[in-house]
């Protein structure tokens, strides 16, 4: 049987008109529409686009959530097996629509989603992560060699088999790492590419070097005597027996906790959650890592005005950076809602 | 300096009156290896031996360390020097090795933070260890309440006494084959090979403290400045492991004395490269001593006047830091590197691998990504403490499920992304 597609295009290539035509609300049609006739050839007996998805540019970019959402109800009521969006080729605002558009129907529909872009459209950055996107050249004159790419990828992936490098298989690096068996132990093959790079032959690395972002201090606190400080570690530091089972690595989640009253932390009540450190000593008194006895003498003392009533606590040993960036927005949203002027982040 | 390795093939283990080695078969006095172990004051009175073969449908959970029963049988010192032997030089003379047998320590030692062996199914892909024959010493402490790091020192004793006993009861035997290693001097090492370039093997050890540190000749390697050290030396157990949080990363003692960075620069010695020496280094806490440890490493590379360096990482995260220092300073001193490390790129793969980044690391090998999620099938037999699962690094409250099947990050499995390099596993980036 052949599998179910539904293909999104914007107003230009449904023909309904360019510029002063962008601002056309989603519909839905019958089958396929423009770019879509060259795609049903490509899939032959494959596949077939049993709707196309028609939205304005302008729309788009200036209702994304409202249209994401209008655009999965249609999409959904004609249960596909996959997504194609474009190709965009170097429209900014098209690309950016069909990688939005992919990532919602990623996330909600659990299907294959597929797109097409020149590597310079901004909805590579936005979107790579999330969907699948042919590299193109950066106009429509690369139509012809774009589809039946598009719909290689689409159908490996409709048939769950492995796919290949970027490089193999034309898609933007999704900057996403998968292991895999290699033929040679990883001790041999550092030492052949060592053997490459002092030879001044050519080699390739595994991993490029990662880029992070930069985050500036902030400026310190002017008015110390009137600030609400609050507590932030990644050092693990929890109620005894770790009551939320925050992992010893790779944390999934924070913890907030309560410390109204608590003047130290005792080892009858507080421990750590952490697996990456000599928890000893933590275990012992955690506030080498949280410094809570310290910080109640200088509230005593009048530095600061308040210690704020409950600290935030997550585990940095092995987590993701994306589930860190998670974890930090949030608490800091918090914290902000809590009237807190100060932060004291401690890490191990 | 020349040592000899003189293999015996383990390839079946037993339980008999006398412990020894025949026709591949390695029996084991039970009685006389727990009375052995048992005179230390430290461990508990329920200390047991078993055995787990590969192909079994077995599961080791949790591993402190794994270690291959070697004794030296001609030459000076004896192996794991400062361990359980004097502290005179090793490397050089005969050394037995009973290849293909293992001794794995394991039993609660500090809550979380300890490894899984599955001796079979997707669990066995990935641990070097499924493909030895093991004898695991399942320990306890003698009181649940004593210092940690003096029951982790116990533990550590207990694994290095019962792999030099075992090998040390099969001295007599004929060995299988032979291996020969020279290893030259710095002078003759300096005037050999003039149209090959000086490389060094920058051999990084993890140095953070309980289950998190390496020795060197008995040394607690956070103490030591870098030094140089022979590839032969590693072979007689000159480093040992005390470390095994996140077991997917750490060396155990095994794959130092089989070290495979050091297999594989030797082979290549005198052909790609002149491989001059080891120089070993720490990974502290301070950023003071990551500063001092690295300029103090790469200048002892430079004073060599090596042209390059191996650098192989243990561990990831704070020692990220530790291998960017080392692989840019290096570099900046001219002196050419390649990097092995593990990935932490998160479940989905789509995180920075690193905690630690420089532009110079342009030739970087990884073990793979340790978030990658696996789920090891129940097994009939489990040595251990399987609800362990829930709470090792890599697990989380619900890995061990009702019908004993485990769901784990990679980093739960020891030695799965071995940063010497002992797996076939790697990841690329799609």
């Amino acid at each position: 049987m052949a599998y179910r597609v539904v293909h999104y295009i914007n107003q230009f290539y449904a023909g309904i008109g360019g510029e002063e035509k962008a601002d056309v609300t989603p519909e839905i049609r019958e089958g396929a529409v423009g770019p879509g006739m060259a795609f049903k050839t490509a899939f032959g007996a494959n596949a077939e686009i049993v709707a196309t998805v028609v939205c304005g540019d302008s729309y788009f970019a200036s209702n994304m959530d409202k249209a994401s959402a209008e655009i999965v109800e249609m999409v959904k009521k004609y249960k596909p097996d996959a997504f194609i969006a474009g190709p965009a080729f170097n429209a900014g605002r098209y690309g950016t629509a069909c990688g939005g558009m992919c990532e919602a129907i990623s996330k909600q529909l659990g299907i294959p989603v597929v797109s097409g872009m020149y590597p310079e459209n901004p909805g590579v950055e936005l979107y790579r992560k999330s969907a699948w996107i042919l590299e193109t050249p950066d106009s429509a004159v690369g139509m012809r060699k774009a589809v039946p790419a598009m719909v290689k990828l689409l159908l490996k992936l409709l048939k769950g088999e492995k796919l290949g490098t970027p490089a193999e298989e034309g898609y933007i690096e999704r900057g996403v790492r998968v292991n895999k068996f290699y033929d040679k132990l990883a001790a041999e093959r550092c030492v052949e590419m060592f053997v490459a790079k002092m030879k001044g032959e050519p080699f390739e690395t595994e991993y490029k070097m990662p880029v992070f972002d930069r985050v500036d201090p902030q400026p310190a606190v002017k008015d110390m005597k009137n600030a609400v400080v609050a507590l932030v570690t990644s050092g693990g530091i929890c109620p005894k027996g770790n009551p939320d089972h925050i992992e010893a690595s790779s944390a999934s989640k924070y913890g907030e906790y309560d410390i109204t009253g608590v003047m130290d932390l005792t080892a009858d009540k507080y421990c750590t959650a952490h697996g990456g450190y000599d928890a000893t000593y933590a275990d012992r008194n955690a506030d080498v890592v949280l410094p809570v006895d310290v910080l109640r003498d200088m509230e005593k003392e009048g530095v600061f005005k308040k210690l704020h009533n409950k600290f935030y606590t997550t585990v940095g040993n092995g987590t993701a950076v994306a589930s860190a960036k998670r974890f930090g927005a949030e608490i800091a949203d918090k914290l902000v809602a809590d009237g807190v002027t100060a932060v004291i982040l401690t890490s191990t | 300096m020349r040592l000899e390795l003189h293999r015996i093939f383990v390839n079946k283990l037993a339980f008999g009156d006398k412990t020894g080695v025949e026709d591949g078969t390695l029996t084991i006095d039970k009685k006389e290896l727990l009375a052995l172990i048992s005179e230390d004051e430290l461990l508990g009175k329920n200390l047991d031996v078993d055995v787990a073969m590969p192909g079994e449908s077995v599961r080791i959970i949790p591993v402190k360390d794994v270690i291959e029963p070697r004794w030296k049988i001609e030459g000076k010192g004896q192996v794991f020097p400062g361990m359980i032997s004097d502290v005179d030089p090793v490397g050089e003379g005969k050394t037995l090795v009973l290849s293909g047998a293992a001794v794995v320590t394991a039993g609660k030692i500090v809550r979380f933070q300890e490894g899984i062996i599955d001796m079979s199914g997707p669990g066995a892909d990935y641990t070097p260890y499924s493909k030895t024959c093991n004898v695991v010493l399942l320990l306890e402490p003698a009181n649940p309440d004593m210092d940690k790091h003096d029951y982790e020192a116990a533990c550590r004793m207990a694994g290095l006494k019962t792999a030099a006993y075992l090998a040390r009861c099969c001295a007599d035997a004929a060995a299988d084959r032979v291996d020969v290693f020279d290893h030259p001097n710095i002078r003759e090492a300096m005037t050999s090979h003039a149209a090959l370039p000086k490389v060094g093997y920058l051999y990084m050890l993890q140095t953070q403290g309980l289950l998190h540190d390496t020795y060197l000749y008995g040394v607690d390697v956070k103490k030591i400045l870098p030094t140089v050290l022979s590839p032969l030396e590693v072979m007689d157990g000159a480093i040992v492991s005390g470390n095994c949080v996140s077991a997917c990363d750490k060396n155990s003692s095994y794959v130092h004395q089989n070290n495979p960075v050091i297999a594989d620069m030797l082979k290549r010695h005198g052909k790609d490269f002149n491989f001059v020496t080891c120089i070993v280094t720490n990974e502290n806490v301070t950023l003071a001593d990551k500063r001092r440890s690295s300029g103090f490493a790469t200048k002892l590379a430079a004073m060599l006047g090596l042209d390059g360096i191996v650098i192989t990482e243990e561990g990831f995260g704070n020692p990220d830091a530790d291998l960017i220092m080392n692989c840019w300073k290096a570099e900046r001193l001219g002196i050419k590197t390649a990097l092995l490390t593990d990935e932490y790129a998160g479940q989905d793969g789509a995180s920075q691998s690193l905690a630690d980044s420089c532009v110079e690391g342009d030739a970087c090998v990884t073990a793979g990504n340790a978030n990658e999620v696996v789920v090891l099938p129940p097994m009939e037999k489990v040595l251990g403490v399987p609800n362990e699962a829930n709470v090792i690094a890599g697990g989380w409250q619900g890995s061990l499920a009702a019908d004993g099947a485990i769901t784990v990050e990679l980093q739960a499995i020891t030695g799965a992304t071995s940063e010497l390099g002992y797996t076939k596993l790697g990841a690329y980036t799609i």
